[in-house]
């Protein structure tokens, strides 16, 4: 019992430990984004990396995701005689949840696992110690041009994913299920609101990109520096990334409330 | 140097086609700044709008013509609905605006029923013929109220 | 002091969590000469080499490198001295996303504003110096164990350092490749006077380039030259010298402790 208790505190000391790193983590990444030089080479590789790269998942993603949600959704209106809304339905699931959280779910499993390992073997290969040798802070060479594209990068692959899954979405409704195009599109149009649903969407994915960011530059920095440590690095950057980014997406539409 | 710059190029394609689809999402989907020339700016007072939110369309036998900008409650307690439509419309002083659900369920809208005098609304004219919504909940009710008294 | 205040331990002190690698260690690194740290495997003696780059900080004690006490100052402080400092880590630590010629032009491009003709020229000397040419465009992972250390060792001279430490170069080399290395070392101390730390277990090699020896046993450090550690009383000190003394290198046994061995990655931040 007692060394339950014991246990049970030992597990939280350490957890806020964690977060404590990354908060240091963090104010680090955030001071190196304003010294000079800016780092802007790496930062286009990076976004070459973890966007372009991603296009291919999240686009097909998206367009299958799109599908489902039309195809489902046509079956739940159509007991209400309300297919006209299918648009409105498809549009507000993908724009408020499913656009931002899956592309972030996504992205983790693409570039922010792949983000982690990188770090982590440069870790366990003395890389970044060479840098700091050659008087380079590895935070600002490597770190935060990794976590900035990530941030930026999120965004857009977002919006991306919407848009293919209203695509989808249209494509099952109104060309295989029958509904009117035209209702499709208006009953859409009619329902997002650019404050209400773009803008969170935006802010949503802003927020996600800034967590993976975050979270899979630290999972790697602080990994262990054996190939065992670089697995297990990667393995809690895809666990925490997924984890915090469902626990952050209700505490952001609770706090949007909308 | 020649790859270095293949890969800025597909980064900047890649980054503009994203930029376009969130301005296209917003604009054309989000309906921001979606005025085009000055629109007709319209009231209505409403006893009940149930469930209009602002956004919602203003049609003209089913077509659309503009939408709800702003919903306040007046000093009399109705609702005071401001309607922007194309400023292109002619509306004659005497049209009527009703509150309408499309479907069921459905949301609700604006519709415009032009009448017949001479003379057109101009902006900032009110409309004085208004139907308010019907609201589902309170006809069941009435309905069962109503059969409960008539068993008794 | 006199000559030997280059590099100076004072009393410093050194625990991975609970295991103490060494308490109070006093030493001192002579400038302008080769000297080798010498110990079994996790005796800390790549502990000791990052402890002077700076990389980790030490528990107690302080740490005297080019006249300035390291362990007083802040992570900003610490990269002006590391200027002065060129490091050859064990794996090379190149970074593997630059080619050869990048790698080597990275420190130079990042410190000084020196135009692409000079950094390509001084590229070309520093190659030069460690028998290298026709690698430029490679990647590091397209390089041969020898040839990553010997770029890896280019790279630590590009900004003409005042001290360069080696950890390892010799681990994983065939008798020829070592052979190769250890003369460059002994060139370049000859040639440009840089204070030469190496963290080895090479016997051979060490009794022929060192100057000055550090031996790390368990529980005691003993210093001094080869021939006086070679007549030491303590039967240990002879003892780790003699028996590896002569034997092949090719068989000797790799350490297990890694650069990394000593489960530290703890931050300095």
């Amino acid at each position: 019992m007692v060394n339950a208790i014991q246990e049970l505190g030992a597990k939280t000391t350490r957890f806020i430990e964690e977060l404590g790193r990354i908060a240091v983590f963090t104010w680090l990444i955030v001071r190196a984004v304003f010294r000079p030089p800016p780092r802007i080479r790496p930062f286009i590789d990076e976004v070459f990396k973890v966007g372009v790269m991603s296009l291919v998942i999240i686009c097909v993603s998206g367009v299958a995701v799109g599908a489902v949600l039309g195809l489902q959704g046509y079956n739940t209106l159509v007991r209400f005689g309300a297919t006209e809304s299918l648009g409105a339905a498809v549009g507000l699931v993908l724009f408020r949840e499913l656009g931002p959280v899956l592309t972030a779910l996504l992205f983790i499993g693409r570039a922010g696992s792949s983000t982690t390992a990188e770090i982590g073997t440069m870790v366990a290969t003395e890389q970044l110690d060479g840098l700091r040798m050659m008087a380079v802070d590895p935070i600002h060479y490597v770190i935060t041009p990794k976590a900035l594209a990530m941030l930026f990068v999120m965004p857009l692959l977002s919006s991306l994913f919407i848009l293919f899954g209203l695509g989808g979405g249209y494509l099952v409704g109104a060309q295989l299920m029958g509904v009117d195009p035209g209702s499709y599109i208006s009953s859409l149009q009619n329902a997002i609101v650019f404050k209400d649903d773009i803008l969170s969407s935006l802010i949503k994915a802003l927020t996600f990109g800034c967590m993976v960011g975050v979270i899979s530059t630290f999972e790697g920095y602080s990994s262990a520096p054996t190939s065992s440590g670089v697995s297990r690095a990667t393995t809690a950057s895809v666990v925490v990334g997924s984890v915090s980014v469902l626990i952050v997406d209700y505490l952001l539409t609770a706090l949007m409330g909308v | 140097m020649n790859r270095v710059a293949c890969r800025d190029f597909i980064v900047g394609l890649f980054v503009l086609a994203a930029l376009v689809t969130i301005v296209f999402l917003s604009l054309g989907v989000g309906g921001l700044a979606y005025s085009t020339g000055t629109p007709l700016r319209l009231y209505a007072n409403f006893d009940e709008i149930a469930g209009l939110k602002t956004r919602a369309p203003v049609v003209i036998s089913g077509v659309k013509v503009g939408q709800v900008t702003e919903i306040v409650l007046n000093d009399d307690f109705r609702a005071r609905v401001v309607i922007d439509v194309d400023g292109s419309l002619e509306l004659p002083v005497d049209t009527s605006a009703s509150i309408i659900t499309s479907g069921v369920l459905g949301d609700r809208y604006i519709s415009l029923m032009p009448g017949g005098e001479i003379d057109f609304l101009k902006s900032g004219e009110e409309i004085a013929f208004v139907e308010s919504a019907v609201v589902l909940e309170r006809l069941i009710g009435k309905l069962i109220h109503g059969a409960g008294t008539e068993t008794e | 002091m006199g000559e030997c205040d280059h590099i100076r331990l004072e009393d410093v002190s050194m625990a991975f969590g609970r295991r103490e690698v060494f308490t109070g260690l006093n030493s001192c690194f002579p400038r302008g000469q080769i000297s080798v740290i010498l110990g079994g495997s996790g005796s800390g003696k790549s502990t000791v080499l990052k402890i002077i780059g700076g990389l980790v900080r030490p528990h107690s004690g302080q740490v005297w490198v080019d006249e300035e006490n390291i362990t007083q100052l802040k992570e900003r402080q610490l990269y002006q001295v590391r200027r002065r400092i060129g490091m050859m880590f064990q794996g090379g630590a190149l970074l593997d996303s630059l080619t050869v010629f990048e790698n080597l032009a990275f420190p130079v491009r990042e410190h000084t504003k020196l135009g692409e003709d000079e950094i390509a020229s001084r590229v070309r000397r520093c190659l030069e110096a460690v028998g290298l040419n026709d690698v430029e465009d490679l990647l590091p992972g397209q390089l041969s164990g020898g040839m990553t250390k010997r770029v890896a060792l280019g790279r630590a001279l590009m900004m003409e350092p005042v001290i360069l430490l080696c950890d390892e170069p010799f681990s994983g080399l065939d008798p020829i490749s070592i052979r190769r290395i250890e003369q460059l070392l002994m060139r370049i101390n000859e040639e440009f006077s840089i204070t030469i730390v190496v963290v080895s277990h090479h016997i051979p090699s060490t009794l022929r380039m060192a100057e000055q020896v550090l031996l790390m046993l368990p529980g005691a450090t003993v210093a001094g030259s080869p021939k006086e550690l070679l007549a030491h009383d303590d039967d240990r000190v002879r003892g780790f010298l003699h028996e590896d003394f002569g034997g092949d290198p090719d068989l000797q046994v790799e350490s297990i402790e890694g650069s990394h061995g000593e489960k530290n990655w703890s931050r300095s931040w």
